[in-house]
């Protein structure tokens, strides 16, 4: 069985200020060795609270299949 | 969330910009702000400056954020573009060598100047500070580095009652170096990335 849950999504022009790690309620983002930052899918519940603060406006929220078994 | 440390760095950034009212020679301290993120970009290949310890961002975001001081919008998208971001870069460096060069010029002879230039075109008199006891190029030095300080916070000052809080991390010159610094220190990794990013996230 499949369903989709909402995602941060990180556009290629992040960058990488670490705003986004520091609100996240599940700590489900990393700066990536001071390029950009990296979601962790598994533990990101689609919140949304990293899009609000991103200063760039680089995060979206996109849906994600996910399975479920 | 617990805290630590380096969460209370934004009280230096405050102390530091009100000694520069008293002193001008306490700009000499900006140099850290310069320097730090500089040498962990090189050193450890991170923006570990701008994630934890810029005191800026922190008061930023504590003025704009806690505060309610922010419009919290998304700031406009010739902001957030890479022209922008590298030209103010560009544009902050040439001003800042410039500064370097005026203070050569005292360093040679010229006559010191004690003034604090805001927005690089106004000039703050700023005659109350005795410098009598450092030599004039320490001195033009540091109303030279003073007012690329002041400059910068009032901009982010600017840019975070506008915008959202951090907005000055989008076209921050120590953010876009160092951010840069770590692009070309992990230049694969940063390729792979590039070319591999894609509307649809898959995992």
């Amino acid at each position: 069985m499949s369903c989709s849950k909402n995602i941060a999504y990180i556009g290629k022009d992040c960058v990488a200020c670490g705003v986004c790690t520091k609100h996240c309620p599940r700590a489900a983002l990393t700066i990536r060795k001071g390029m950009y930052a990296t979601v962790d899918y598994d533990t990101c519940v689609g919140c949304g609270k990293c899009s609000t603060v991103c200063p760039a406006g680089v995060i979206e929220m996109v849906a994600k299949e996910v399975k479920v078994v | 969330m617990k805290k630590h440390w380096y969460d209370y760095l934004w009280i230096f950034s405050s102390i530091y910009l009100i000694l520069g009212l008293f002193n001008i020679l306490f700009a000499w301290l900006g140099l850290i702000c310069f320097l730090v993120p500089l040498m962990i970009s090189v050193v450890k290949g991170s923006k570990a400056y701008c994630n934890r310890f810029c005191g800026r961002g922190q008061l930023f975001e504590l003025l704009g954020g806690k505060l309610g001081l922010s419009r919290k919008k998304t700031p406009p998208k010739f902001l957030r573009s890479k022209w922008f971001r590298y030209g103010f870069l560009t544009f902050f460096m040439t001003m800042f060598l410039l500064m370097l060069y005026n203070t050569y010029l005292v360093f040679a002879g010229a006559s010191l100047r004690e003034a604090v230039t805001l927005l690089w075109m106004f000039k703050l008199p700023w005659q109350w500070t005795n410098t009598a006891f450092v030599s004039p190029w320490v001195a033009q030095f540091a109303f030279g580095f003073y007012s690329v300080m002041l400059t910068s916070t009032v901009l982010g000052l600017v840019t975070m009652i506008a915008f959202k809080p951090r907005s000055w991390c989008v076209y921050c010159p120590m953010g876009t170096m160092t951010q840069g610094i770590c692009t070309l220190k992990n230049r694969e990794e940063a390729k792979t990335w590039k070319k591999g990013h894609k509307k649809s996230p898959s995992c």
